[in-house]
C-alpha cells in the first residue's frame, strides 16, 4: 500500500531558506540546495518549496535554485508561492518541479486550477488552503493568512478538487506554530469530504503528533512541517522508525539498495 | 550514450538530471541519427496516455521506437512511456499501442477498492516477481514513486515487479530487450537511480 509521506517545507526568500535552521554537519544552513540534499538523505519523501520573494529578481533567483535542487535531489518536489497564472506553472515545472501548489492565486481565479489541470494533469496541481475557525465555521484565508475570504473551507476545497486539484495541503492557522499537534478536527472534516490525498500542515511539535495524526485519521496521506525539522526537534529518520513501531507504513530508506549511491 | 526520446510530452528535466547524477551521458532528442548512435533508448511520459500516443505518432517517433527496439538495443519506457509499449490502451478511448509487450492498459478504477484514491500516487513497495537485470541489487520491499491512473493488465508472463494497491498492479515489465517501469525511477531516490544505472549496464 501507499506509504504515509513526511514532507519538510522550506520557505525561500531571495534565494535563502527563511526561519533559522540549526543543523550540525551542514556548512550553510540557509542554502536551499544543501538543506534539500540533507533532507533527501535523511529519508524525506518529498520536499515543498515556498517562494516568499516579492521581487522579479528574487523570482529568477528562486528558479535558478530550484533547478539546482532538482539536479541533485531525486524525490518529488512541490513548489508554491506567487503562482497566479499557467505561465507560473510552466516556469517552475521547467526547472524541475513535479507539482505546483496554488493558494491565493486560485482564490482570485479558480479557473487557474482547471486550466493548469487540463494542461499538466490533476496530479500536478496542489490546492493549498490556509484555514481558520471564524464564528463556528472553517474559513479560508488568503495572502498568507492575512485576509478572510469569507469562503467556507470544506466547500472551497471540494470545489478545488472538482476543478482538478489532485492533492490538498490543509494548513490550520489555529494550530500553526502552537506545536501541540495537528488540527485533527479540521483535517477530519476535509479528508472525509474529498477523495484526493490530503497533506496535514500546522501544529506538529513532536514525533507523537505524527503517530496520532496517522492513527486517528487514516485518510490523511502526509504530514508537513517546517521549523521542527529545521531546528532538529524532530529527526525524520527517527520519526520513521517510530511510525514503523506503531504499524504505520512509511518509505524505508535503510535497505542496502538504497545506500548504493 | 542514452537517448531520451523527445516527442513533446512532459518534463524531462529530472530524467536528464538523474542520468547526470549517475555519470551517464543522456541526450534529449528526436533526431534519428542521434537515436541510431545511442546505446540505450528511454521512452518517457507523463500526463494522459491519449495525448502521449497522439504526440508520439505526430512526431513520427512511434516508428523510431519500433526500429530501435527491433535493432536489439535496450529500450526503457517510463510511466506513460511504459503504457505505450503495450498492444492496447483504453485511456480516454481505445488506442493501439506499440505492441512491443503483450497486454493491455486499463483504468485502475476498474480493479481497486472503491474508496481508494485515484491516481495511485506516492511511494509504494516493489515485489519482484521474476529476475530482471533492471533490479540487480534491489530487494523486495524497496519503495519507488508512482503517479498513475492506468496500469497494465494481462501481461503476467512479462511482469518483473508488482505493487499492491488493494489489487496487484504491474510495476515493471520486460520482453527481451524492451523494459518498462510504471513508477518513476528518476523520482524514486537512490533506489530509482540504482535501477537507471542497472539499465545503463544492460
Amino acid at each position: 500500500m501507499i506509504t504515509k509521506r513526511i514532507i519538510p517545507c522550506l520557505d525561500v526568500r531571495d534565494g535563502r531558506v527563511v526561519k533559522g535552521v540549526n543543523f550540525q554537519g551542514l556548512n550553510d544552513v540557509s542554502s536551499p540546495v544543501e538543506l534539500a540534499d540533507y533532507y533527501s538523505r535523511c529519508g524525506a519523501d518529498e520536499l515543498v518549496f515556498y517562494d516568499i520573494t516579492a521581487s522579479a529578481e528574487g523570482r529568477r533567483l528562486f528558479t535558478d535554485i530550484l533547478r539546482e535542487v532538482a539536479s541533485h535531489v531525486f524525490i518529488p518536489l512541490t513548489v508554491g508561492g506567487g503562482i497566479n497564472t499557467v505561465e507560473d506553472f510552466d516556469r517552475v515545472l521547467k526547472c524541475g518541479a513535479d507539482k505546483v501548489s496554488v493558494n491565493s492565486g486560485a482564490i482570485r481565479n479558480p479557473g487557474l486550477i482547471r486550466e493548469a489541470a487540463r494542461k499538466y494533469g490533476n496530479q500536478c496541481v496542489v490546492l493549498s488552503a490556509d484555514v481558520k475557525r471564524v464564528n463556528g465555521e472553517y474559513r479560508v484565508f488568503a495572502r498568507g493568512g492575512r485576509d478572510d475570504t469569507g469562503l467556507e473551507a470544506v466547500s472551497w476545497i471540494r470545489r478545488g478538487v472538482e476543478l482538478g486539484a489532485g492533492e490538498i495541503v490543509l494548513n490550520s492557522i489555529d494550530t500553526d506554530g502552537v506545536k501541540n499537534g495537528f488540527d485533527l478536527e479540521m483535517l477530519k472534516a476535509v479528508s472525509e469530504a474529498v477523495n484526493v490525498p490530503v497533506i496535514a500542515s500546522g501544529g506538529a511539535g513532536c514525533i507523537r503528533d505524527f503517530v496520532t495524526l496517522f492513527k486517528m485519521l487514516p485518510k490523511v496521506d502526509a504530514g508537513l512541517a517546517a521549523s521542527i525539522f529545521h531546528f532538529g526537534e524532530v529527526s525524520i529518520s527517527e520519526l520513521k522508525t517510530v511510525l514503523a513501531e506503531n504499524g504505520i507504513a512509511s518509505r524505508c530508506t535503510v535497505h542496502k539498495s538504497s545506500q548504493a549511491f | 550514450m542514452i537517448a531520451i526520446i523527445d516527442y513533446g510530452v512532459g518534463n524531462l528535466f529530472s530524467l536528464r538530471s538523474s542520468f547526470a547524477a549517475i555519470g551517464e551521458e543522456a541526450i534529449v532528442t528526436n533526431d534519428e541519427t542521434v537515436l541510431d548512435r545511442a546505446d540505450h533508448i528511454i521512452l518517457p511520459g507523463v500526463g494522459a496516455f491519449g495525448d502521449a500516443v497522439r504526440k508520439l505518432r505526430e512526431s513520427g517517433m512511434d516508428r523510431e521506437v519500433l526500429k530501435q527496439a527491433a535493432s536489439g538495443k535496450p529500450v526503457l519506457g517510463i510511466c506513460v512511456g511504459m503504457q505505450l509499449l503495450f498492444d492496447k490502451d483504453y485511456e480516454y478511448g481505445e488506442y493501439d499501442g506499440l505492441g512491443l509487450v503483450p497486454g493491455e492498459v486499463r483504468a485502475i478504477s476498474e480493479y481497486i477498492d472503491r474508496d481508494l484514491k485515484i491516481p495511485h500516487i506516492g511511494w509504494n513497495a516493489l515485489r519482484l516477481t521474476g529476475s530482471s537485470p533492471l533490479f540487480d541489487g534491489i530487494i523486495d520491499g524497496d519503495h519507488v514513486y508512482f503517479v498513475h491512473s492506468y496500469a497494465a493488465f494481462g501481461c503476467e508472463a512479462y511482469t518483473t515487479a508488482v505493487t499492491e494497491y488493494s489489487c496487484t498492479l504491474t510495476a515493471a515489465v520486460q520482453n527481451g530487450n524492451v523494459y518498462g517501469t510504471q513508477f518513476h525511477p528518476e523520482k524514486s531516490g537512490n533506489t530509482g537511480l540504482r535501477i537507471l544505472k542497472n539499465f545503463c549496464g544492460i
